[in-house]
């Protein structure tokens, strides 16, 4: 009954064309709901992951904002902040120099490094590299030619619209087909059933992915960070939202310093993956 | 804007792959399950039915996805030589376009078997001219003739029915369309080039059929 | 099975809410779709040739772009034209058109040029005969469109107008690129979160077979009671 009261609730809601948000002190923040553990979706649609209980502690914490988090598809997440349908991005979003041409972000919250992954029993699995890079410092062209050797002619899949497309079609690890995705769900599928060889996203969301399907999806090469890759990941905001950038870099602080940033951190990832 | 015309055109070359593909094994499947609807095999005859029926009945997205996604699923095609071909997203695209235009062809060709005249096939039969000769001689060529306008429009809607085509990966017209909307925002201009693009092809198409209704026209 | 269940544990019940949003979607742009061709099959018949041009524009463009195309030029632009007005107007806040409206109205203006189509076609298709006939009893023009024309034009474009119907309900499978739940975008969901997309998707496909099979059956009847007396 409950549903029936919701469909025609939503019906009813769908007859007024404007839903528009004119209260300044209630701010939306976007999330994905398809990259665990960092934001996904429960059977019966709720939003869960690091970042929705991030958003909730972060919204506590601003006392002059209430939050609503609403739901938006990966590749259209820029454009409508751009288009102020929210006010905020926390999903999984890497701050890159790339990004800062059109949006601004908080701090980071947390750590992301990418990895490439594979199905175990691949001959990419022996491949030797030291066990983490940052494209930023120093030079990597001896670990990023032993990739360009091993990924030759192979298939990549990647989520589009995201650093890990951006790095492969930088031609760092030369000439490899690169095959992009609507979402990191089906980057994972299609690992699986074989039709990709590699696949690179962050490294959580294949353990992740692993540990919850029981395939045996695993880590290969060294773990990426810096250059493309960005440095962690932080809340996209408008860039002349200057104020909102403030509050939200208060509200980390604060998150931070209870400790409160890397309990959630721990509980999602395993690992302490704050920063 | 300017900058992505040329990976619109490319893009356009893998509609155009997908759509020519898709017709060709799709008329191959049109013209066989027409002629076993039409024929004496009633388990045939039933099974051509429910293929037509269920092609027809259901959106094309959900055949595309229980092929690439569903199958492959199953372990045990996976291991199997079928694979080779499921594998690639390609494949997976035209299997579905040509099982659901055959079913739309077999449709067509059906309605035109049956309504060949009876007297052109006794005449042919009086002149002891054999069954198989009467089949790719007389009843084809007419069934072809009278089919040319609904196929000509069936050419067209699997055109557009390609741009599902970017729901598995495949960068075709539509794919990359969508993907320029979303990196720059610009969906009208956008939606006018690529638009113009399928609108042209369509135009292309709807000439030939008619140049080929007044070459084979009953009348001369 | 346990996966279809009704339930918290199972996904039945979204799928059945999913299927009547479906079922909501189509009905919603079958009668936009009345709504434009109410406009735009005058024009083409019109003698005036811009009407029958501006017509035709319609019916070609709709006809010959891919529905997906349409659909993503109405959800990602869709937000900035109306937008755009209210800033004319002063409003500078973003106002959001809901998935429901942008899916009903994208298929909508694609089923409408194919029953402009139908119900040019059923108008042409009337006996001249007909026309002259009305004319001679002396009737109104109104009143020999409304009670001559018209219920026959409609007993010519029933079977056309089913055809429509059925492309119309297929097209809403595309409306889930827009993130609208009905039984496309539910089964996306259902199959990404259990990893069973073979089972969901198969689903899927029977519940739109059991769409088609059913609104087919009303529609041969609502036929047969406009050909009684034929």
């Amino acid at each position: 009954m409950k549903g029936i009261k919701k469909l025609i609730l939503s019906i009813f809601a769908s007859l007024f064309l404007i839903s528009s948000n004119t209260y300044a002190d209630n701010i939306k923040i976007a999330t994905e709901g398809a990259y665990p553990p960092w934001n996904s979706k429960t059977s019966d649609g709720k939003l869960i992951g690091f970042e929705v209980d991030l958003a909730n502690i972060l919204c506590g914490y601003m006392k002059k904002h209430t939050c609503t988090i609403v739901e938006q598809d990966w590749d259209g997440m820029i454009p409508a902040l751009k288009a102020k349908k929210y006010d905020a991005i926390m999903a999984g979003m890497s701050i890159t120099d790339e990004r800062k041409k059109v949006i601004t972000f908080s701090q980071g919250y947390a750590d992301e490094v990418a990895s490439f992954a594979v199905m175990s029993g691949s001959n990419l699995e022996g491949i030797k590299t030291p066990v983490a890079i940052n494209l930023s410092k120093g030079s990597n062209s001896a670990t990023l030619n032993t990739l360009k050797k091993a990924l030759a002619g192979k298939t990549v899949g990647v989520q589009t619209a995201t650093i890990h497309q951006n790095f492969l079609e930088s031609g760092k690890v030369g000439k490899v087909n690169v095959r992009t995705y609507k979402t990191q769900d089906e980057v994972n599928l299609d690992l699986a059933a074989g039709r990709i060889d590699a696949a690179l996203a962050a490294a959580v969301a294949f353990t992740d992915y692993s540990k919850k399907s029981g395939k045996n999806v695993v880590l290969v090469g060294p773990t990426f960070a810096g250059g493309e890759f960005g440095n962690g990941v932080g809340v996209g905001i408008r860039q002349e939202d200057t104020g909102l950038v403030k509050d939200f870099n208060k509200a980390i602080n604060k998150a931070r310093r209870s400790g409160k940033l890397s309990e959630l951190a721990t509980i999602w990832f395993g690992f302490d993956a704050s920063m | 804007m300017t900058s992505s015309f040329p990976k619109l055109l490319s893009a356009t070359l893998v509609t155009l792959k997908l759509v020519s593909a898709s017709l060709l094994f799709g008329i191959f499947l049109g013209t066989l399950f027409a002629i076993l609807r039409t024929g004496k095999n009633k388990f045939l005859k039933a099974f051509s039915y429910y293929y037509s029926y269920i092609f027809r009945g259901t959106p094309m997205l959900v055949q595309l996805f229980i092929i690439y996604f569903g199958l492959a699923q199953i372990e045990y095609l996976r291991s199997s030589f079928l694979w080779v071909v499921l594998k690639e997203p390609y494949w997976c695209a035209i299997i579905a376009f040509a099982l659901n235009t055959g079913a739309y062809t077999s449709e067509i060709f059906r309605s035109a078997f049956e309504t060949i005249d009876k007297g052109i096939i006794e005449a042919g039969k009086s002149l002891g001219i054999p069954n198989s000769k009467i089949f790719y001689k007389i009843k084809l060529p007419i069934v072809l003739r009278q089919s040319l306008p609904a196929y000509g429009n069936e050419m067209i809607l699997m055109l557009k029915g390609t741009s599902l085509a970017s729901t598995v990966t495949l960068m075709d017209l539509t794919g990359v369309a969508k993907f320029i909307i979303s990196t720059t925002y610009k969906p009208v201009e956008i939606f006018i080039v690529a638009g113009s693009i399928y609108l042209l092809i369509t135009f292309v198409i709807h000439n030939i059929i008619k140049f080929l209704e007044k070459k084979y026209s009953f009348n001369n | 099975m346990e996966l279809l269940k009704f339930g918290d544990s199972g996904w039945g019940d979204e799928l059945f809410f999913a299927t009547l949003m479906t079922l909501a979607v189509a009905i919603t742009a079958m009668l936009i779709g009345f709504l434009f061709a109410l406009i735009f099959t005058p024009l083409k018949i019109s003698k005036n040739k811009t009407l029958n041009f501006i017509s035709n524009f319609y019916t070609t463009v709709m006809r010959g772009v891919p529905e997906l195309l349409v659909i993503y030029l109405f959800f990602f632009g869709g937000t900035a034209a109306v937008m755009y007005v209210a800033k004319i107007f002063g409003y500078d806040g973003y106002i959001e058109i809901n998935a429901f409206v942008t899916g009903a109205f994208s298929i909508g203006i694609i089923s409408g040029a194919y029953s402009t189509e139908v119900f040019r076609g059923a108008y042409l298709s009337i006996k001249r005969g007909q026309f002259e006939a009305s004319k001679v009893l002396g009737l109104k023009t109104n009143v020999s469109f409304f009670k001559v024309i018209f219920p026959q034009m409609l007993r010519l474009a029933i079977p056309n107008i089913t055809n429509v119907w059925q492309i119309t309900l297929k097209d809403t499978a595309l409306i889930s690129v827009t993130g609208l739940v009905e039984i496309m975008r539910q089964s996306y969901i259902a199959a990404g979160s259990t990893r069973d997309p073979l089972l969901f998707y198969s689903v899927a496909a029977v519940l739109y077979l059991f769409l088609t099979f059913f609104s087919m059956k009303i529609l041969n009847k609502l036929e047969v009671y406009y050909r009684r007396g034929y």
